[in-house]
C-alpha cells in the first residue's frame, strides 16, 4: 500500500511570551510515515507531545522544523509544514478527517447537521448527507430523540459519538483520531472498534491515540513510541 | 478585443476575487493602517481581528471603498470576470458595485437600514435599485428574505423602528442579501447584542454564508465570532497586520505577544 502521510525531522516548540519569552520544547526529529489501510497509533504518557504531533498534521499547530507530506488522492503531495491556510483548508475538506477528543459546539445547530456538515461541505446533496448522519448516529446508539437537538447539552460520552459519526461520516483518506473512545461504555468502544476496522478496509490510512489498552491492541497495527521524540523529559 | 479566447488555465474559484496590495490609509500624520496586502477567494471568510483603534474598521472600509486610501490598490475580479481598479472606477460604477454584488452589514442597523420605511420596503428598496419594478415580485422577494432571517413575514409592513436589535440585525441582513452578491464586508455584526440574540444570528449568518457560497470580510474584536465564521484571521494591531493564518492556527498556537495576549484573555466558560 502507497504511503499516505511522511513526516521527516518534525520538531516543535512553544515560545512563551506572556512567560518572558520562555521556549517550550516539546518534541523533535519526528519521522514515521502511515500507508493507506492502516492504522497508527501514538504510545506513551500523557504531556509526551502526542496530540501536538495530530495537531501539527491537522494545521492546528505550525511547523516549526521539517516536513509533512501529505499525498493526495489526485497523486498531488502537499508539504503541510509550508502549506497556505487556503491549501490546508482544502486538503481538510477533501483528504484530511479530524476526530477530536472534545466537541466544539455551535449554537442552534442540530446533533444531525453537525454530522452531516462535513459530508454536505463535499457537495453531498443536504438530504444524502443527513441520512448518512442518521445511520451512524443509529449505528452508535445516539437516543434518536436527541438528533435534532443541538448537542450543547449532551452528556461527554453523547457529544463523544456525535464527534466520531462526525470524523467518520466522510470518506477521507487520512484520519487523525484523537482519543475518540476516551468516554464511550463497552458497547460503542465496539462500534468505534468497527467503523476503524471499516475505513482500514477501504484503504484508510490513520494516525491516533488511545489511552484505552484494549482498544489500542485491536486497531493498531504499529505503535509509534513518542517519548523518543520527545524533548520534556531532557527540558529544563 | 482578441476572439479567440482561450480557457483560462486555472479555475475560476482559483483567482481572488478581491486583492489589496499596500493598503494605507492616513488621518493627518496618524496612521489608520499601513502597508496591508491581502487576497479573498470566493467562498472565503476572512476575519480581521484586533481591538479598538487597532485599525480593522479603517482597512474594511478602505477595502470597501468606503474610505478613499493614502496609498495602494484594491482590486476586484467582476462578474465578467474581469479584473477593475476600485479607485478608477468612476463613482456610478463604485455605487452598482456595491448596491449589487457587495453587501455591507454595519454593527449598528441603523446605519444600514432606513428605519422610517416598512421591513419590505428596506428589503424591496435594494432590489430596485437593481432595476426591479414589479411590486408583486419585490414583494414575494422581500417575504422570502424575512423568511430566511426568520423574521415573521407578517411584520413586512412594520417598520424597523418596531423591531428588536436582533430582528433589526437580521433585517440588515436581508437586505444586503436580497440582490445575491457575492462579497459581504462585516463590521461587527454581532456586537452590541444579548448573548442569546448574537448565537441565533452567528447561526444564521454562518448557514448562509455556507449555502449562498458568500465570501466575507469580517471585522471584530470578538475571537469566538472569529473561530466559528471564518476560515482565515489576519490580527492587527497599530495600523499593521501582526500575523495571519489559518483561524484554528492562530487561536490555537498564536506566535506573536499581542496575539497570545488576546488569546489568553478569552473567557471560558
Amino acid at each position: 500500500m502507497p504511503s499516505r502521510l511522511i513526516l521527516t525531522d518534525v520538531g516543535k516548540s512553544f515560545v512563551m511570551h506572556l512567560r518572558g519569552g520562555v521556549t517550550i520544547p516539546v518534541i523533535s526529529g519526528v519521522s514515521f510515515s502511515i500507508d493507506a489501510g492502516e492504522c497508527v497509533v501514538l504510545g506513551g504518557p500523557s504531556g509526551i507531545g502526542k496530540s501536538s504531533i495530530l495537531k501539527m498534521i491537522y494545521g492546528n499547530y505550525g511547523v516549526e522544523a521539517g516536513q509533512i507530506i501529505c499525498a493526495c488522492e489526485s497523486g498531488k503531495l502537499i508539504d503541510i509544514a509550508s502549506a497556505d491556510a487556503r491549501t490546508i483548508h482544502a486538503l481538510r475538506r477533501r483528504t484530511l478527517g479530524y476526530v477530536s477528543q472534545f466537541l466544539r459546539v455551535v449554537p442552534r445547530v442540530s446533533a444531525l447537521d453537525v454530522v452531516a456538515e462535513p459530508l454536505a461541505a463535499q457537495g453531498a446533496s443536504h438530504e444524502e448527507a443527513r441520512r448518512r448522519a442518521a445511520e451512524l448516529l443509529a449505528r452508535l446508539n445516539l437516543p434518536e430523540a436527541l438528533w435534532d437537538l443541538p448537542p450543547a447539552t449532551f452528556s461527554g460520552g453523547e457529544q463523544q459519538r456525535v464527534n466520531i459519526a462526525r470524523g467518520f461520516i466522510t470518506d477521507h483518506a487520512i484520519l487523525l483520531l484523537d482519543e475518540p473512545t476516551a468516554s464511550l461504555d463497552a458497547q460503542n468502544r465496539a462500534v468505534v472498534i468497527d467503523l476503524i476496522a471499516e475505513k482500514k478496509k477501504a484503504g484508510v490510512a490513520m494516525l491516533g491515540i488511545f489511552h484505552d489498552k484494549d482498544v489500542r491492541e485491536v486497531v493498531a497495527d504499529r505503535v509509534i513510541d513518542v517519548a523518543t521524540f520527545s524533548r520534556r523529559s531532557n527540558a529544563a | 478585443m482578441n476572439e479567440h479566447v482561450e480557457t483560462p488555465p486555472v479555475a475560476i474559484e482559483d483567482l481572488p476575487l478581491l486583492r489589496a496590495s499596500g493598503l494605507t490609509r492616513f488621518y493627518g500624520d496618524r496612521i489608520g493602517c499601513r502597508d496591508i496586502s491581502l487576497s479573498l477567494w470566493p467562498g472565503e471568510v476572512l476575519a480581521i481581528v484586533g481591538e479598538s483603534g487597532s485599525g480593522k474598521t479603517t482597512l474594511l472600509n478602505c477595502l470597501a471603498s468606503r474610505l478613499v486610501p493614502t496609498a495602494g490598490c484594491v482590486e476586484y475580479r467582476m462578474r465578467d470576470g474581469t479584473v477593475r481598479d476600485l479607485f478608477r472606477m468612476s463613482e456610478a460604477e463604485r455605487r452598482v458595485l456595491m448596491r449589487t454584488d457587495w453587501g455591507f452589514v454595519h454593527q449598528n442597523p441603523i446605519d444600514g437600514l432606513r428605519m422610517s420605511v416598512s421591513a419590505g420596503a428596506n428589503v424591496g428598496e435594494r432590489l430596485m435599485a437593481v432595476g426591479a419594478r414589479h411590486y408583486g415580485k419585490i414583494r414575494g422577494e422581500a417575504e422570502h428574505w424575512l423568511e430566511r432571517v426568520e423574521i415573521a413575514t407578517d411584520r413586512i409592513d412594520d417598520d424597523p423602528r418596531a423591531f428588536s436589535g436582533g430582528m433589526r440585525q437580521r433585517l440588515q441582513i436581508a437586505r444586503n442579501l436580497v440582490t445575491n452578491p457575492r462579497l459581504v464586508f462585516m463590521d461587527e455584526p454581532t456586537g452590541g447584542l444579548d448573548v442569546s440574540v448574537q448565537a441565533r444570528l452567528l447561526d444564521l449568518i454562518r448557514q448562509l454564508v455556507a449555502d449562498l457560497g458568500l465570501a466575507v470580510v469580517l471585522v471584530t474584536h470578538d475571537l469566538a465570532v472569529a473561530r466559528l465564521l471564518s476560515h482565515r484571521m489576519m490580527v492587527m494591531k497599530g495600523g499593521v497586520i501582526i500575523e495571519q493564518g489559518l483561524t484554528d492556527r492562530i487561536l490555537d498556537d498564536p506566535r506573536e505577544p499581542y496575539t497570545q495576549l488576546l488569546v489568553s484573555s478569552i473567557l471560558q466558560v
